[in-house]
């Protein structure tokens, strides 16, 4: 077996911060191999057979990113509560169905995505409907970088910084009507390019596409950012490419990735998470360490940093996840236990 | 052809290998970051996993023996229970020391509140009682209620793959094959074709048919 195989992408690596990428197709392996002879049984997302541990591997080439100028926005650093997630982490541990429900199943199937062209669109209650093409999501407006807390509803959390533009921006670009109340976005759907939405194995049950919502106060807060890049470059597919939601306050899954549509709305959108299982995962889905999860604890969070396995910490969640200064003015009177 | 206990020995000797070699492999995915950049889920899900397909296999072993009348083949349960138990207790380690990194007071508050974590864990303290009771000296002296005891098997068998159905977001196929395939070995295992028969042959003598 080829285990030690150089990638052919190795080239491209990035000497200090990304160290060596997962090796494509060593999960795939795994599951095909299966423990005790029971392979049968293991998820079949294998689009490839048992003869491909044998036969020579697919030439899987990395996905190109590019360097992206942008300023530096510190305004607010001040709520960080630890270092950097190493960008080797934050590109390797991904939820995004959509390329297998597995944590390390993006990174390894997401690599020949298509970004360009592509097509986002603004309309619904707007003055201006918008197409942006992939050059207008990185050249429209002036990129910032900005670091931000991602905590996943599944009690991990990562620091992570972003670049990308402000999400007002675009929504005044647009001109929103006076009667809407809420934002609405989607993701791609786009079976033959996304795994996941091909097959309900793979895609962990989720109907396609992938849509999420946000009322309009919380889309023009300032912090509801549009991400294009991290680590200074632009996305990697995994992680969003080209174009993501960050709502750092939020649950991660709040923040949809591979954006194609924004839709100005006058009714409170469907979330796919909600869909799926609305005793579970609320609209707002706002970081609540005194709302526990009906089949786990929120008050805690396991924190990926540097370092190796047993490096990580856990610490306690804050409410709003430390945003509360920024947004808790958003949801005054509101009950948070009734609105999750 | 009757099976001996010569190969009984090789066959062990494979079952060892085949039990042993997906933790040298998990070892080395980790240490290559073939396991993610994170893999801490990685690891909890495949030493779960590892425990689930072992007790596949352990169900497999008497009606297979049944089957092909090779009663040698009984002795290969006990191992399998052990590596069952030894998958099971790497699964709760990993969950302890890499998720949870060693805050009891928060371990005890999440097997409470976690209604699948409540269901692991009765699996676990099944497969502990198991495993001491699997000491032949033990098997002799407790006579009877041995067996009785051992039966809990079964309901290990039910609770694990719910344990696993429970604990997932929304990927429930993976879970749902592996609830249906035990529930087709125990199913097997209570002989159920061949009370069917028994009951349809009953069936027709009372409607004289």
């Amino acid at each position: 077996m080829h285990f030690h195989k150089r990638p052919s992408w190795d080239k491209y690596k990035d000497c200090d911060v990304t160290p060596e990428q997962v090796f494509n197709d060593r999960r795939r392996i795994l599951k095909q191999m299966g423990f005790v002879g029971a392979s049968a049984l293991l998820s079949s997302n294998a689009n490839a057979g048992i003869f491909d541990l044998f036969g020579d591997k697919k030439d899987k080439s990395q996905f190109l990113r590019s360097d992206l100028p942008h300023t530096k926005n510190t305004q607010y650093d001040s709520v960080l509560n630890g270092v950097l997630t190493p960008e080797s982490k934050v590109i390797t541990h991904n939820n995004f169905y959509e390329f297998g429900t597995a944590k390390s199943d993006p990174s390894e199937n997401a690599q020949g995505f298509n970004v360009e062209p592509w097509k986002l669109v603004v309309d619904g209650l707007v003055d201006n409907p918008l197409t942006l093409d992939y050059d207008d999501l990185l050249k429209l407006f002036a990129l910032e970088e900005r670091t931000h807390l991602l905590r996943c509803v599944e009690a991990w959390s990562m620091v992570i910084p972003w670049v990308g533009f402000p999400l007002a921006a675009l929504l005044k670009k647009a001109g929103v009507k006076n009667k809407a109340t809420h934002v609405a976005f989607e993701t791609l759907f786009e079976p033959e390019q996304m795994p996941g939405q091909k097959s309900r194995l793979m895609g962990g049950g989720i109907h396609y596409p992938y849509v999420e919502g946000l009322t309009m106060a919380e889309a023009m807060n300032d912090l509801s950012f549009l991400s294009v890049g991290l680590y200074g470059k632009t996305l990697p597919p995994q992680n969003g490419a080209p174009i993501r939601l960050v709502v750092p306050w939020k649950y991660g899954f709040k923040s949809i990735k591979s954006i194609v549509r924004i839709r100005v709305t006058d009714r409170q959108p469907p979330t796919s998470w909600n869909q799926l299982a609305s005793n579970e995962y609320g609209f707002y889905a706002n970081v609540n360490p005194e709302v526990d999860h009906p089949r786990w604890s929120q008050a805690t969070e396991r924190r990926i940093g540097e370092g190796g396995l047993f490096s990580a910490k856990r610490i306690n969640t804050q409410a709003f996840n430390g945003y509360g200064e920024q947004v808790a003015d958003i949801y005054k009177g509101m009950d948070l236990k009734r609105y999750f | 052809m009757r099976l001996t206990t010569k190969h009984l020995f090789w066959l062990k000797t494979v079952i060892h290998l085949v039990a042993i070699f997906p933790i040298g492999y998990l070892i080395f995915l980790v240490l290559t970051n073939g396991a993610g950049g994170d893999p801490v889920q990685f690891i909890i899900h495949y030493t779960g996993i590892g425990a689930l397909n072992t007790l596949v296999v352990l169900l497999m072993v008497s009606p297979l023996a049944r089957k092909f009348k090779q009663g040698i083949l009984i002795q290969t349960r006990r191992m399998l229970g052990l590596y069952i138990f030894a998958y099971a207790s790497l699964h709760i380690m990993a969950f302890v020391s890499l998720d949870l990194l060693f805050e009891w007071s928060l371990f005890l508050q999440e097997v409470v509140k976690r209604p699948y974590i409540v269901v692991g864990m009765i699996c676990y303290l099944i497969l502990i009682a198991l495993s001491i009771t699997s000491l032949k000296s033990l098997k002799r002296k407790m006579g009877k209620r041995w067996q009785q005891l051992h039966n809990l098997v079964y309901l290990l068998a039910l609770l694990a793959p719910i344990h696993f159905y429970w604990s997932v977001k929304s990927e429930v196929i993976e879970p749902s094959i592996y609830i249906l395939v035990i529930c087709f070995l125990l199913l097997l295992r209570l002989g159920l074709s061949a009370k069917l028969s028994q009951s349809l042959s009953w069936l027709k003598l009372r409607l004289n048919m």
